[in-house]
């Protein structure tokens, strides 16, 4: 009687744990399609307008208060700065939320790139920070707390675009630093952020990101040949804010040609799901587990030992 | 009766937009001063009557506002025949701040199929200037065409002085 019931409830809570972990990660991925905010705005980028002469570089030294540069934004030269064996071109840090770099693609006119934050729908550095310090705002930035800020750099990592950077230069209060969509100052206030309108050719569109994807195709259907035929953060990596468009491979100014349309948080989001699962049925789990196998132990011996000792007294007389 | 008046209406119509045209026409300036955004340069002393005189005609520079018909392919389906406009000066279309809230939030029943990816004024002035420019080796430069002023040297920042670590790039 009582050996029936115990193995209904092995069974009963190996189903109801199977149950769990197939139904978990389900639930986790249904939740997880979130393609940014409906009246977000963004900005497109459009690298055929763009003549390198760096004046978003100052807009944004101006409006992010940041210090002197150590050269003038005139100067171009800095495009043939490299790092790291001469693979690495210029990357924002935390004097220079955005830089221009050149590129010089096989048998055409140089192409120039502007690299800041893309403020991704689903963003990495969000899912990475473990204070919660980063926010995706319904105007589409992507914005963080400094003042919760611990230092970790988990976000500087997990950055798909490498676009995080960490006040090393602070020793008293060292925090990332990364262009902000001018959130503050301008876009929380239905303003362009400064680089877009310092941009002396439009090569930065700014407007609600569903809007500009429909431009950024019609640019591509009504001038044929002079771009590849790519909107650049439509769907990578879940979709950017800010969206581009070349006039050669995407490989060839700089960008990962295969990032995949999956949201980095997706690389996790199985492994994730099942954690609370496991924290709130497992020990329980193990301990009815423990509990059961102990108790057969001790009645099984205790009985072992009757039998013997009855076989011993019977031997006796 | 009604199609009377609708002829008297086109008949006017059309009397006015060729008195529009004439008057374009007999009104063109030899000097525009392309002032209205200069902070960080100084406006453009423009020379319209040496550009109008290159021998290209109107719609070179001014789309189909003339009434010059378009060379423009895309433009051609509607405007191969328009007529001229009231205004033909590139402020009475392309905005000064095209991403103004207002700008961007617009009407959406008085936007065109073809017209919603219109660039503001700058960028207007700078396509226009530069693109025939790299064609006829005109001039490129900044500051060819405008002098930058004091607050534009502020804002390049003409003072900073190349810190002897910024060579620690490799050339």
């Amino acid at each position: 009687m009582s050996g029936i019931s115990r193995r209904r409830f092995l069974a009963a809570s190996v189903a109801g744990c199977a149950a769990t972990t197939l139904a978990g990660p389900k639930k986790a991925l249904a939740s997880g399609t979130f393609s940014g905010y409906p009246d977000g705005m963004g900005v497109l980028v459009d690298l055929t307008r763009c003549v390198g002469c760096r004046s978003c570089e100052a807009a944004c030294n101006k409006e992010q208060k940041l210090p002197a540069p150590g050269r003038p934004f005139d100067d171009m030269s800095v495009f043939d700065e490299t790092f790291h064996g001469g693979k690495q071109k210029r990357r924002p840090d935390e004097n220079a939320y955005t830089v221009v770099n050149r590129y010089n693609p096989e048998g055409g006119a140089p192409v120039y790139r502007k690299v800041q934050c893309n403020h991704c729908n689903e963003p990495a550095c969000l899912s990475s920070c473990f204070v919660n310090a980063y926010t995706k705002t319904p105007e589409g930035a992507v914005i963080y707390n400094s003042k919760v800020c611990v230092g970790c750099r988990t976000c500087m990592v997990a950055c798909p675009y490498q676009v995080p950077a960490y006040s090393y230069s602070s020793s008293l209060d060292p925090v990332i630093k990364k262009c902000i969509f001018c959130y503050d100052t301008r876009l929380k206030k239905g303003l362009p952020p400064a680089c877009v309108e310092i941009c002396p050719q439009e090569a930065l569109t700014f407007g609600k990101r569903k809007e500009l994807i429909k431009i950024g195709h019609q640019r591509i259907e009504t001038h044929p040949g002079r771009y590849v035929e790519r909107l650049y953060g439509e769907k990578e990596l879940g979709g950017t804010s800010w969206m581009y468009l070349a006039p050669v491979a995407f490989d060839q100014v700089g960008f990962d040609p295969s990032p995949g349309n999956e949201p980095i948080i997706n690389n996790v989001k199985d492994f994730l799901g099942t954690v609370p699962m496991v924290l709130a049925i497992w020990p329980a789990m193990f301990t009815g587990f423990h509990l059961l196998a102990k108790k057969h132990k001790g009645h099984d011996e205790h009985e072992h030992d009757a039998e013997q000792q009855h076989g011993e007294e019977g031997e006796e007389q | 009766m009604g199609a009377k008046q609708t002829l008297t209406t086109l008949i006017m119509a059309l009397a006015l937009i060729a008195a529009g045209t004439t008057a374009v026409a007999a009104d063109l300036p030899d000097q525009v001063s392309l002032d209205t955004m200069a902070k960080l340069f100084n406006g453009v002393e423009f020379d319209h009557a040496m550009h109008a005189d290159l021998g290209e005609d109107c719609s070179a520079c001014h789309h189909h506002t003339t009434g010059t018909g378009t060379s423009n392919e895309r433009c051609m389906g509607c405007h191969a025949d328009s007529p001229g406009m009231k205004t033909v000066q590139c402020s009475g279309c392309h905005v000064v701040e095209p991403f103004s809230a207002k700008h961007i939030n617009r009407d959406a029943s008085n936007r065109y199929q073809f017209h919603i990816d219109m660039p503001g004024l700058k960028a207007a002035y700078h396509w226009n200037c530069v693109g025939c420019h790299e064609q006829m080796d005109g001039p490129t430069g900044c500051q060819e065409c405008h002098s930058r002023t004091t607050a534009g040297d502020d804002f390049y920042q003409k003072k900073a002085v190349p810190a002897v670590a910024a060579a620690k790039g490799e050339h």
